[in-house]
């Protein structure tokens, strides 16, 4: 494991924003009942994190954390090496409910963006409207041609996931967004 | 002559100097200005040439609406045609050369289409080139190409250095016009909280009532406009954009602006263009209007303007376009450009006007300067070539001999205004004619309909037929009760106007010689001659007769043409206007930049390239990449001065010898998990799936519902309730979402989830005779062919990475794919090079892995399937459970067709001589089909050089091609020749499976 590496290695720029690849991060999908007993119980062991309201973010232990993805699913956060560790939880607490819990850490790409307003970035690529979007509220909609996930956690700093394989795609998008001269003043 | 006055121009600051160039000629102008007003400054009267017959021609209007003053612009890698004067902000060292023409602007040979013109009479294509036939491809078309068109097209090889985005804003409400109706309603509706985006297309505020000297709520109109931009400024809910033109209206309140951020500045390191893409509870269209011509023989000669653009070049520019002006109107509005005129000291021949009484508030006051008025009157004869150099004017009505010549350099015409009506129009609101003022206006009662049948464009001003600033006012504070925001009404005070005459043709009793000379659509060259000719012909449609004699159809959109020309049918039709009706707006409402449609996507951003984590290793490699779906993967990796074909044989003969290593990353990964799973892994493939022990792999086919192959694969069985499917490289989205539908709207109540993990897993094909042995010296894990037999998987450490090793082969080798995760797949891939080396651990890309696999016939989706072969055309019965009562494409693969054994099926191909059959070549077959085309037998789905066997082979579906083992059939090329194949097993290397079973 000491040679794992994320998609652009810590990679950042700064335009009107600062643009910055996070690095490995944990992240497990659960699919699973959302009503059920068992799976609240399975998150909080897992992450340490309530069952978030739909399309909201709940926090864990340090940077432990849960997104609402669908009515059946939701993407759990925790450190890169814990990951496995975080399935085999989940797996254990959920026991015979019907479930899947897996792995999707190496599957993705998270990026920061630190701005006056993020908005002024994100509102180029995405069609969401951001104007009513609350904070740790996590949306999934897509950057230009690519899917995407992203919240706000404050108007000055958002963190957005895309898959792996477009994350030099997604980076050259944000930094493209976020080309000095580029500032709309919308938001 | 056009001139730069002493006074006026309230945009224009005088103390700056900016050069431009007209065809090479440097001329200076003023910041503020527009393209056209300084060429008009400079005394550019001729900016271009009319596109059928060459005429010369002037600018006519000071807007968007502008149909003739089009030019290229800009050089080299920014050159771009057909570039509208009149909404180009002048830019210090701005290029622009003038269209249409040769060998140059005041010389054009093609100016001699404009003698044969009664030659080219609306739809003299239909009727001239029909014959012969083969002259319209060699003679006609290139012969009009060059006499006909506009700008010149950009240079294929030049890339436009600028760049563009979109942007997406969500709004209660967007306005469209940042004139005085525009500001009231962003006013109002900022007042009451709304979310409000307001967007001017032009570069100032205020539109037409600071030029015509409306007083609003007390103030001059420039003094409020000021006031209230101020006001809004403040308001952080409402955000104005100027240079943003609301070009599109589309469906559920979806609207598309075109913002021009930076042509106006130079050297600006900055978007070019930006597109909004909007979604608003409500579109505004405050649109205001636009004036039309007059048809009266010469129309179009250079100097014969709008009488609006007169008084917009004099007061907000400080141009005119001639020392001495003849207005000619048939509404009190255009004597406005008289008084504007002569306060700004420029002479006025006389105001020409048809009707016979005129004494409204505005000629009293032309008269009451000593402009003579000639009531009753009409412009019947323009003189002069390459500008104005007098008029004729005679009566009106009756022709009675009498005319008088008045010497002039420039004729301000007012048709009357139309109300720009196209936003409303974009998604089917509907228009009234509006008798009084003689034009079409929006009919608050059918507007266009969002998702639950309710308005959702509403128009304001003089959009909404309030031709006057009174009636536009009045308009606003109605029209936004009517969206429940509280608008106060604000007093604006103008002169009052008696009715206009509806003047189509002018003078009424024009003969078919005067008619030939009144221009309808400038741009395109549609005369009234013709609209009358179309309609004696039998085009009664307006939109025939729009095709027919393409008014309306050039760049312009018939802005200026549209309601004259259908209003020429009417009359000719002898009906009336409503019952002739309008051609249909489409957006955009001017043309828009493709730069901005196309946004970030260009370059590097052009199209997302999927990139697996160790594509960086391919491209440092100078592997010959080629495109996988989204992904890139190396074709092959050659070394110096290696050929391609050179490269994928020693990759194929160094693997098949010793060691190949192959980055399968791209392969899809998708998890199916629960208690249901094994049921839905058998409905989901044509084999027996819930039959796999946990640990083992099983190739399978999956349908779909029609019977067709659609995908393969080996599915693994993890354990008791959870598979893993790999998928083809492309297939992979496709495969989930397919598993995805079923389980969501067919088999909801099954208990089954999956997920996606192609990109969590990196994937490395280990082949060769030594692949175990690299595997043994990285070790942690028993590859032992014991412990890990074929077909079989195992999950551990190997040498320190977490592993899945699957003992599956694609090649016919000894074989192993072995998955580690994403972020271990580069150092993995190392790993294996620098262990592998003693081995000569070789990568190999995408075309020795076909090879290969075509070496042992194993067939490929897209190759061997094109979406019309069932898995019983290519050999694969043994794939198919029997047993299974049901599964995806079985009834399909029943119906009789399907079902038949007359089928191209499967088999291998060798040529007699060892050469290579042609990619996609036909079997031939005897005699010719009813099309006279000859018959086919087969066709080859793979074909390639094996460097194992030294030989061509190919695969190919043959009718009843197992039956035929052994038979010579011929195969076409593109030369007419044929080659000779023989029929063969399509295994053509180790068909008893030894090598990868050691």
């Amino acid at each position: 494991m000491s040679n794992a590496v994320s998609a652009l290695q810590g990679v950042s720029e700064t335009g009107f924003a600062h643009i910055k690849e996070m690095g490995l991060a944990g992240m497990v999908t659960l699919k699973a009942d959302l009503g059920a007993a068992a799976t609240k119980k399975a998150v909080k062991a897992a992450v340490g994190a309530d069952l978030p309201e739909p399309r909201g973010m709940s926090s864990g232990k340090k940077e432990d954390g849960v997104a609402w993805m669908a009515p059946d699913e939701l993407l759990l956060f925790c450190d890169h090496a814990r990951a496995d560790e975080v399935v085999a939880t989940l797996t254990k607490e959920m026991g015979s409910s019907h479930h899947l819990a897996v792995n999707v850490s190496d599957a993705r790409a998270v990026f920061t963006i630190e701005a006056r307003d993020v908005r002024e970035v994100l509102s180029k690529l995405t069609p969401a409207d951001l104007s009513n979007l609350p904070l740790r509220e996590m949306r999934r909609s897509r950057l230009a041609q690519v899917p995407a996930a992203f919240w706000m956690n404050g108007n000055n700093h958002a963190t957005v996931i895309c898959f792996r394989s477009v994350a030099q795609y997604v980076y050259d998008l944000l930094c493209m967004a976020s080309k000095e001269g580029g500032e709309v003043g919308y938001h | 002559m056009s001139t730069r006055l002493e006074t006026h121009g309230r945009l224009i600051d005088r103390s700056t100097s900016v050069k431009f160039t007209f065809n090479g000629k440097w001329m200076p102008g003023h910041a503020g200005d527009t393209l056209a007003s300084a060429l008009l400054a400079n005394d550019q009267m001729l900016v271009g040439r009319s596109f059928k017959y060459h005429r010369p021609r002037g600018i006519v209007a000071s807007g968007g609406e502008e149909p003739n003053a089009l030019v290229n612009l800009g050089r080299g890698n920014r050159h771009e045609p057909n570039q509208r004067v009149t909404t180009t902000e002048l830019v210090e060292q701005m290029h622009a050369t003038s269209q249409n023409h040769w060998p140059s602007l005041e010389f054009d040979v093609g100016a001699v289409n404009s003698m044969v013109s009664r030659f080219l009479p609306a739809g003299f294509y239909y009727k001239t080139f029909m014959f012969p036939r083969a002259f319209w491809k060699h003679v006609f078309e290139p012969v009009i190409r060059q006499s006909a068109g506009l700008g010149a097209a950009p240079h294929p090889e030049t890339r436009d250095p600028d760049r563009y985005e979109h942007f997406y804003a969500h709004v209660d409400l967007v306005i469209a016009g940042g004139g005085m109706a525009g500001l009231m309603a962003a006013l109002a509706a900022g007042k009451a909280g709304k979310r409000v985006l307001l967007v001017e297309q032009s570069a100032h505020w205020g539109g037409r009532a600071p030029v015509d000297g409306d007083v609003i709520d007390g103030l001059p109109a420039e003094d409020w406009v000021k006031n209230t931009v101020e006001a809004l400024e403040k308001m952080e809910n409402v955000t104005l954009r100027l240079r943003t033109q609301l070009s599109g209206v589309y469906d559920h309140g979806y609207a598309l602006a075109y913002e021009r951020v930076s042509d106006h500045l130079d050297d600006a390191d900055a978007p070019r263009h930006r597109l909004w893409r909007i979604r608003a509870g409500q579109i505004v269209a405050a649109t205001g209007g636009i004036e039309r011509p007059l048809s009266f023989p010469g129309n179009d000669k250079p100097g014969v303007m709008l009488a609006s653009a007169v008084r917009d070049y004099i007061v907000n520019y400080g141009v005119t376009p001639g020392d001495r002006i003849v207005v000619v109107t048939n509404n009190d509005d255009g004597y406005r450009t008289a008084l504007t005129a002569r306060a700004a000291g420029v002479e006025v021949a006389c105001v020409v006007d048809p009707r016979t009484e005129v004494d409204g508030e505005l000629p009293q006051q032309v008269r009451a300067l000593g402009v003579p008025v000639k009531t009753g009157s009409a412009i019947s004869k323009v003189k002069g070539l390459k500008r104005v150099v007098s008029v004729r004017v005679q009566p009106f009505a009756e022709d009675d001999g009498s005319y008088e010549e008045i010497a002039c350099d420039a004729v301000a015409m007012s048709g009357g205004w139309s109300p720009v009506v196209h936003l409303w129009s974009h998604c089917g609101g509907k228009l009234n004619w509006d008798e009084a003022q003689a034009c079409f206006s929006p009919d608050p009662e059918r507007p266009p309909t969002n998702q639950n049948g309710e308005g959702f464009v509403t128009c304001i001003g003089t959009a909404a037929g309030g031709l006057t600033g009174a009636e536009a006012a009045k308009t606003v504070a109605d029209r936004m009760r009517g969206l429940d925001i509280a608008a106060d009404d604000i007093a604006v005070e103008n002169a009052s106007e008696t009715p206009l005459a509806p003047v189509w043709v002018m003078p009424a009793y024009a003969g078919a010689k005067k008619r030939a000379k009144m221009w309808l659509d400038f741009q395109n060259d549609v005369k009234v001659s013709d609209v009358m000719l179309a309609a004696q012909e039998g085009y009664e449609s307006v939109e025939h007769t729009k095709r027919y004699t393409t008014l309306g159809m050039a760049t312009d959109q018939g802005k200026l043409s549209n309601i004259n020309g259908l209003a020429v049918l009417a009359e000719a039709l002898d009906k009336g206007i409503p019952q002739v009706g309008t051609t249909t707006f489409r957006p955009p409402y001017t043309p828009i930049s493709m730069g901005a449609i196309a946004g970030e996507a260009k370059g590097d951003l052009f199209q997302p390239l999927r990139r697996t984590p160790i594509h960086d290793w391919h491209e440092e490699q100078g592997a010959y990449m080629e495109p996988v779906g989204h992904w890139r993967r190396p074709y092959c990796f050659p070394r110096d001065g290696e050929s391609h074909e050179d490269a994928v044989n020693r990759e194929i003969d160094a693997t098949r010898r010793s060691l190949g290593l192959l980055d399968a990353s791209t392969l899809g990964k998708i998890i199916v998990k629960g208690p249901d799973a094994p049921k839905f892994m058998d409905m989901l493939y044509t084999n027996m799936m819930s039959t796999l022990k946990p640990g083992k792999c099983r190739y399978g086919l999956m349908c779909n519902e029609n019977g067709f192959l659609m995908d393969d694969g080996v599915v693994v069985r993890l354990d008791e309730d959870t598979f893993l499917c790999h998928t083809t490289s492309g297939g992979a989205d496709h495969v989930h979402a397919h598993m995805e539908d079923w389980l969501q709207c067919e088999w909801w109540d099954w208990q089954v989830y999956t997920a996606n993990v192609t990109e969590q897993w990196a994937q490395i094909a280990v082949v060769g005779p030594n692949a175990r042995k690299l595997l043994e010296k990285l070790g942690g894990m028993d590859v032992s062919k014991d412990a890990l037999p074929f077909m079989q998987m195992a999950e551990g450490t190997l040498g320190g990475f977490d592993a899945r090793v699957f003992r599956i082969s694609f090649s016919g080798e000894l074989s192993y794919e072995i998955a580690v995760p994403a972020s271990q797949g580069r150092a993995f891939w190392d790993a294996l090079h620098e262990a592998g080396a003693e081995w000569n651990a070789t990568p190999y890309g995408t075309e020795a892995l076909h090879v290969m696999r075509a070496e042992k016939g194993f067939i490929m989706i897209g190759d061997e399937t094109d979406g019309t072969v069932i898995p019983q055309d290519l050999g694969l019965n043994w794939a198919i459970s029997k047993k299974k009562e049901d599964f995806l494409g079985k009834r399909g693969q029943e119906r009789t067709f399907l079902a038949s054994e007359d089928r191209w099926q499967l088999v291998g191909l060798e040529t007699l001589d060892g050469s290579v059959l042609p990619d996609g070549s036909y079997c031939v077959a005897e005699g010719t089909n009813a099309n006279g085309q000859g018959n086919v037998q087969g066709r080859v789905t793979s074909t390639y050089y094996s460097p194992t066997l030294a030989r061509g082979i190919a695969m190919g579906l043959v009718h009843k091609g197992p039956d035929r083992m052994g038979e010579v059939v011929a195969f076409n090329k593109v030369d007419g020749s044929t080659i000779q194949a023989k029929i063969v097993s399509p295994v053509f290397y180790d068909p008893e499976g030894e090598k990868q079973n050691v």
